[in-house]
């Protein structure tokens, strides 16, 4: 696996967390992360619950700020520069649990998409979003209503909407759980073509033997910590990850 | 891949563009009628059209950008309220007016920066605190004798005939700007961005929609519309009393109007000012009851019709004469396909 899209190490880092906490109160979330990813990679972040993940892709896409540490675009500092501006410079992202704009049509929520993180207009903006609509299977429901779809389709318009905004990096939090092995089988498809595309990954899933299918590199946390970083194969055999699933002394 | 098909993005059908033109042909005509109608039949249809200004702003605020506000009567009354003061100060007294239109829309963009940081329940309830302020402002200052109020008297060196036809095509005129100004909004990239931020403002701003910028400019149009209508019902009624114009009945009126007609629609707002200013020509005069009765009314079509008559209407027939919106012209066999895979799936 991987042979196709091996990594380019020597490649600058196109987004990073450095030295990333986070807390909530007392709560330490993520304590001092750091994580980069380069053009065209596609990490795949595991991790038991309450590790951290989405805490890190919350602030690597700007929702949240850190509490330490940096993140940085190309070597510009976005710490504190917000979601809206995090995705007009190329970082896209999805939600664990789908946010569809429901009064709107399926073709609207990319048209937004397409038009304030895409900063597209007009013929360009309608090109946009068809092709992304018809990437993930959805143009068909272009004109329903959002809030009329089901969880698979919701999840369909999520990776469609992010992509209309015509990414650089893409930061995917669990969009194949509770997916049939069919339905994640297409969703592996889209996110090849995608990577064919130039776009890097970083793909948040508990399902690792999908995951693998597209990423060369794992990032294991744990505790608000990386314990673990680098080759899928050898992640997964790592003792402190296996530890940190099964429970200490398992290892 | 599959490959490329015909698709095509519709905003205009035949049907709307026909709509259109009715509409321009209605407002020609409306137009001519202070030299038809008599003085009567010209103060309904002033009364009308503030209406619908009231209405169609509320909708742009709550329907379409998710601001539901209770206290917009705070810009109806600053209207009105600077009208008087411009109008004290030396300035033409249309002229003030307009001008008093334009004071009460600039005092919400500092408003705004406080406002705005408010969300739903909070927002709503902040927005009647700012009402009921600026009312008892406005009755600090002298020139308005505290709630017994004062009256526009620069209007009655016009004769009665001539007011009551300047103050209608003012009225007119100002109806057909906000409207064209809100569709012409709605259907800009601004429009779809601003119902993503009354949708999901986190997923909004995901998606790089700048969620204040949008509320802002949605928020301030809306404040210059309710101070505009404030100050066209100063010119029909010339006498100014704190407690009519700055009065939380207006943002009942304002909601009754919006629900029953279809909120998040064009169209809706308009229909339902219509149907208040006939339902209030009827039983305008039965009091308390018909206040009650109003607020019975919004309730039904808050839970049971919740597109209101015009949303329901375009729901079910899929008309739609003012389109904001976005339509995709699809192959049948692409519809027909997506259908077929949700059915299995729904099946299995």
């Amino acid at each position: 696996m991987g042979g196709e899209f091996a990594p380019a190490p020597a490649e600058e880092p196109i987004l990073a967390g450095v030295g990333v906490v986070k807390r909530f109160g007392a709560l330490v979330v993520l304590d001092k992360v750091d994580f980069a990813v380069a053009s065209n990679e596609a990490i795949g972040i595991v991790g038991p619950n309450g590790a951290g993940k989405t805490t890190l892709l919350n602030v690597l896409s700007g929702a949240s700020q850190p509490s330490q540490g940096t993140v940085r675009f190309r070597n510009i500092d976005v710490t504190n520069a917000g979601a809206a501006q995090h995705c007009r410079l190329g970082i896209a992202r999805s939600h664990q649990i789908p946010r569809p704009f429901g009064g709107m049509t399926v073709f609207e929520n990319t048209f937004v998409a397409a038009t304030a993180g895409g900063n597209r207009k007009g013929r360009d903006a309608y090109e946009r979003c068809i092709e992304a609509l018809e990437l993930c299977a959805m143009l068909g429901h272009a004109n329903r209503r959002a809030e009329t779809l089901g969880l698979l389709d919701r999840k369909r318009l999520e990776l469609a909407r992010a992509l209309a905004t015509d990414p650089v990096v893409l930061l995917l939090d669990e969009i194949g759980g509770g997916l049939t092995d069919g339905e994640a089988g297409q969703l592996v498809e889209t996110i090849r073509e995608l990577r064919r595309r130039g776009i890097a990954i970083v793909w948040i899933e508990h399902i690792v033997h999908v995951l693998l299918q597209v990423v060369e590199r794992l990032v294991c946390l744990d505790g608000g910590r990386v314990i673990a970083d680098g080759r899928p194969e050898a992640v997964m055999a790592d003792p402190a990850v296996i530890g940190a699933y099964l429970g200490q002394g398992v290892a | 891949m599959t490959p490329k098909m015909p698709v095509s993005v519709q905003r205009w059908t035949p049907t709307s563009v026909a709509a259109i033109g009715v509409l321009i042909a209605i407002v020609v005509a409306l137009a001519f009628a202070p030299f038809v109608l008599g003085a009567n039949a010209i103060d309904k249809l002033i009364t009308l059209y503030i209406y619908v200004i009231i209405a169609a702003m509320w909708n742009a605020l709550a329907g379409y950008a998710g601001l539901v506000s209770v206290g917009q009567q705070a810009f109806f009354g600053l209207g009105a309220y600077a009208a008087i003061r411009l109008s004290n100060a030396g300035i033409e007294v249309y002229s003030a007016l307009a001008l008093g239109a334009l004071a009460g829309g600039l005092i919400s963009i500092p408003l705004s920066w406080f406002m705005l940081r408010l969300r739903d329940g909070e927002f709503a309830i902040g927005m009647w605190v700012v009402a009921v302020v600026a009312h008892l402002l406005v009755v600090q200052d002298k020139l308005i004798n505290g709630e017994t109020g004062t009256s526009l008297r620069a209007l009655t060196a016009y004769a009665a005939n001539d007011r009551r036809a300047y103050t209608y095509w003012m009225a007119l005129g100002a109806m057909v700007l906000f409207l064209a100004l809100i569709f012409v909004l709605l259907r800009s990239r601004l429009g779809a961005s601003v119902q993503a931020i009354r949708d999901d403002e986190e997923a909004a701003a995901a998606v790089g929609v700048r969620v204040l910028r949008g509320k802002v400019i949605i928020f301030v149009l809306a404040a210059t519309g309710a101070a505009a209508a404030g100050a066209l019902w100063l010119a029909t009624a010339i006498s100014f009393q704190p407690a009519t114009y700055f009065g939380v009945q207006w943002s009942a009126y304002m909601i009754f109007m919006a629900l029953v007609g279809g909120l998040g629609t064009f169209e809706g707002p308009i229909l339902g000012a219509l149907l208040f200013f006939l339902v209030q020509d009827v039983f305008g005069e039965v009091g308390v009851w018909y206040l009650v009765g109003l607020g019975l009314v919004a309730i039904f079509f808050a839970l049971f019709m919740p597109r209101g008559i015009w949303g329901t209407i375009e729901d079910r027939f899929g008309i739609r004469l003012m389109p904001v919106g976005y339509r995709l012209r699809l192959p049948d066999s692409v519809v027909l396909a997506a259908k077929t895979e949700e059915d299995a799936a729904a099946g299995s």
